[in-house]
C-alpha cells in the first residue's frame, strides 16, 4: 500500500525563557493508506506533539510532514484549517463536545465548514450517528451521554466529513474497561470496514494491540519495540 | 448565519450571568436615556431660540423693568423688522406646585413668535376682551382648560385677584416650542397698575426685537444699547439664544456633570459587558482550539464571539429603550406640574443610546476576540478553565 504519511527528519523544539526543550529530534515514519498505528511511550515521549504536527495543529522545528502527497509544514494558517477540514477528523480523549450543542449538532460543526445544504447535513449526521450507535441518541445533550457515548458522538464528528485521516489522542484514557472496547472495536470497523487511516497515542498496552502497527516513542525516537525506527 | 443557531446557544449558557448583564445594560442605557433626556429639555430653549430675535432687558438685570416708551425708538433703528414687549407676571394658579409661565405681552408678540400657532378666530375673539388670555396647548390640556374657561390668578408681583377669560389656545408649530405658556394683554395689566400703583404703569420687563438680518446682530444690537447710554436705565440687547443661555448658566455645573454622568454609564457598562465576555471567552478557550481543529477560521470565531456580545448588548440595550418611554412618562408625572416645557425623548438621543449600544457590544469583544485568536490550538486543549 502507499503512503500517506511521510515524516522526515522531523524536529520539534519548545522554548521556555531562553531555555530550550527538544521533544522530538531527527524522526522520521511512513504510514501507510490504511493503517491503523498506534504510537504508545511514556509521558512526556512527544506522542501528542508527534501527533499535533502529524495531524496539522501544531508546527514542526525542522523536517517536514506531507500527508496524502500535500507538505502540510508549508502551508499558512488559514490554508492549513482548511485542509484539517477535509482530510483529517479528530477524536480527543476529553471527547471535546460543545455542550450547548445536540449530538445532532455537535456532528454537524464540521460540515458547516461546506458547502452541503441543510438536507445533504442531516443525511451525513445521521449517517455517522448510526455507524457508532446512536442514531436513537441525536438529540441528546453531551451531559445527557455517558463517557463512551460521548466519544462515540465525537468520532462520529470525526468521521463526519469522510477524512483521509483520523487521529486520537489517549481515546480510550477517560473511560472504563467495557466502554473503551467498544470504542476501539469501533475504531478497528472503521479502519478495516471503512478503510480508515489511523493514527492513535496511547498508554494502554491493551488499546495499541487493536492496532496493526505499534511505535514506541522515548524521549523523542521512535522505535518498533526497542529497535530504533 | 449557520453560526446563528450556536450564538444564541452560548449567550444563554450562562442565563444568570446573561441575564443579570443584560438588565445591567438595560438600567444603563435607561439612566443614559433619562439623563440625555433632562440634559436636552434644559438646553431647549436655547435649541429653539430664532436665529432673527433680539431681547433688550435692563442692563443691570432682568427683574429691572424698562419704559414703555423705549418702544418706538428701538423700532426706529434700521434692521428692526417687528418689536414685540412681555412683562413677567408671576402669580399662582390654585396651587404654588401648579408652575407654568403667566405673562403679559403685547399683540406684537404674537409677531414676532410665529412658533405659537393660534387660530384666527380665537385671536380675534382675544383682541376684542380687555382680560382675554391665551394658553399653550400643553397647559391647557394638563389642567383640562377649555376654551371660554374663567383662570383665576393670585398675583404675587402684582398683588391682588387677577380673572382672565381663556379666548385662544396656542399649539407649538416646533416640537421643542414651548406649549406651556399662559399670555394676556399687556395693556390690562398696565391699566391696572395705572390704577393701583402708578409708579409701576408704563414699564415692560424686556423687548423682543425681530431684525430682517441674523448677521447683523451684533450691529443692531449695539446701535440699541447707545441710544439709552448714560439713561436711568440703560439696555442689554442681545440674542435671544444667548439670552437664554444666560437664564440657564447658573446650572451649566449640572447639566456638565449630568452630561459627563450619561457617558461615564456607558462606559461602566462597557466595562461590565467586557468582564462577562472575557469569562466567557476563557471557560471556552479550549472549545476555541476545538473550533480551530475543526477548521474554523478566524473570521467564524471572531463573528462567534462578536455575535454574542452584540447579542446581548442589543438585548440589554432594546430592553432599556422600551422602558425608557414609559419610565420617561413616569419621570415626567413625578415632576412638579409645568417643571419642563416639554419633556420627551430627542430622536438624538435614541441614536446616541443605540450608538452607544453597538460599540459597547463592539469594543467589548476586542479582548477575548484577541485572546481566542492569539491562542494556539495545542495551547487551547492544555487549558484547564
Amino acid at each position: 500500500m502507499a503512503d500517506i504519511i511521510q515524516v522526515n527528519n522531523l524536529s520539534k523544539s519548545y522554548w521556555r525563557n531562553s531555555l530550550e526543550i527538544p521533544v522530538l529530534s531527527e524522526l522520521s515514519l511512513n504510514v501507510n493508506e490504511g493503517e491503523f498505528l498506534a504510537l504508545m511511550g511514556p509521558s512526556g515521549s512527544g506522542k501528542t506533539t508527534l501527533l499535533n504536527i502529524i495531524a496539522g495543529i501544531d508546527r514542526p522545528t525542522n523536517g517536514s510532514v506531507s500527508v496524502s502527497g500535500t507538505d502540510i509544514s508549508k502551508l499558512n494558517e488559514s490554508a492549513l484549517a482548511k485542509w484539517r477540514s477535509s482530510n483529517v477528523g479528530f477524536v480527543f480523549q476529553f471527547y471535546n463536545l460543545i455542550p450547548v450543542l445536540t449530538a445532532f449538532e455537535n456532528v454537524e460543526l464540521p460540515l458547516l465548514l461546506t458547502k452541503l445544504n441543510k438536507s445533504e447535513r442531516k443525511k451525513h449526521v445521521e449517517t455517522a450517528l448510526n455507524i457508532v450507535g446512536l442514531g436513537d441518541r441525536i438529540y441528546h445533550y453531551p451531559k445527557q451521554l455517558s463517557g463512551g457515548q460521548e466519544q462515540r458522538v465525537a468520532i462520529a464528528r470525526a468521521i463526519v466529513t469522510d477524512p483521509l485521516l483520523l487521529v486520537a489522542d489517549e481515546p480510550t484514557g477517560d473511560l472504563d474497561k467495557n466502554s473503551a472496547d467498544e470504542i476501539l472495536t469501533l475504531m478497528e470497523r472503521l479502519n478495516k470496514e471503512f478503510n480508515k487511516t489511523i493514527v492513535m497515542v496511547t498508554h494502554d498496552p491493551h488499546a495499541a494491540s487493536r492496532a496493526s502497527s505499534l511505535l514506541h516513542l522515548d524521549k523523542g525516537v521512535l522505535s518498533t519495540n526497542g529497535q530504533s525506527h | 448565519m449557520k453560526l446563528l443557531k450556536l450564538i444564541f446557544k452560548n449567550s444563554l449558557r450562562h442565563k444568570l450571568r446573561s441575564s443579570l448583564t443584560i438588565i445591567g445594560i438595560a438600567i444603563a442605557i435607561i439612566a443614559f436615556g433619562l439623563l440625555r433626556t433632562v440634559v436636552t429639555v434644559w438646553n431647549s430653549g436655547v435649541d429653539a431660540a430664532s436665529a432673527n430675535r433680539l431681547i433688550t432687558r435692563q442692563a443691570v438685570s432682568f427683574i429691572f423693568p424698562l419704559p414703555a416708551s423705549y418702544r418706538a425708538k428701538i423700532a426706529s433703528v434700521p434692521g428692526v423688522k417687528e418689536i414685540g414687549a412681555a412683562n413677567w407676571f408671576g402669580g399662582v394658579y390654585k396651587d404654588k406646585s401648579n408652575f407654568f409661565a403667566h405673562m403679559a405681552v403685547d399683540d406684537n408678540y404674537f409677531v414676532v413668535y410665529p412658533e405659537f400657532i393660534v387660530p384666527k378666530d380665537e385671536m380675534e375673539e382675544y383682541k376684542k376682551n380687555r382680560n382675554a388670555c391665551i394658553i399653550g396647548s400643553q397647559t391647557a390640556k394638563q389642567y383640562n382648560i377649555k376654551l371660554g374657561d374663567q383662570v383665576v390668578l393670585e398675583g404675587d408681583i402684582y398683588p391682588g385677584r387677577w380673572e382672565f377669560n381663556v379666548k385662544g389656545i396656542y399649539t407649538p408649530r416646533d416640537q421643542n416650542t414651548d406649549a406651556t405658556q399662559m399670555l394676556f394683554h399687556y395693556e390690562y395689566l398696565n391699566e391696572t397698575m395705572l390704577q393701583q400703583s402708578p409708579g409701576r404703569a408704563n414699564s415692560v420687563g424686556w423687548y423682543i426685537v425681530q431684525i430682517e438680518d441674523p448677521n447683523n446682530s451684533a450691529s443692531v444690537s449695539k446701535q440699541i444699547d447707545a441710544l439709552f447710554m448714560n439713561s436711568t436705565a440703560e439696555t442689554k440687547t442681545e440674542t435671544e439664544k444667548a439670552f437664554t443661555q444666560g437664564f440657564i448658566s447658573a446650572s451649566g455645573a449640572i447639566i456638565t456633570s449630568m452630561n459627563f454622568m450619561s457617558f461615564a454609564i456607558i462606559g461602566i457598562i462597557m466595562l461590565v459587558l467586557a468582564n462577562t465576555m472575557i469569562m466567557a471567552a476563557r471557560e471556552r478557550t479550549r472549545e476555541y482550539a476545538v473550533f480551530k481543529t475543526l477548521g474554523f477560521s478566524a473570521k467564524h470565531l471572531t463573528g462567534l464571539i462578536l455575535g454574542e456580545s452584540l447579542l446581548i448588548s442589543f438585548l440589554g440595550g432594546g430592553v432599556g429603550l422600551f422602558l425608557l418611554y414609559p419610565l420617561i412618562e413616569g419621570f415626567e408625572r413625578a415632576m412638579p406640574k409645568g417643571f419642563f416645557p416639554y419633556f420627551y425623548v430627542e430622536p438624538i438621543t435614541i441614536i446616541l443610546a443605540v450608538t452607544a449600544t453597538l460599540l459597547v457590544g463592539v469594543l467589548s469583544s476586542v479582548f477575548p476576540i484577541h485572546r481566542a485568536l492569539n491562542t494556539k490550538i495545542v495551547d487551547g486543549f492544555r487549558h484547564v478553565g
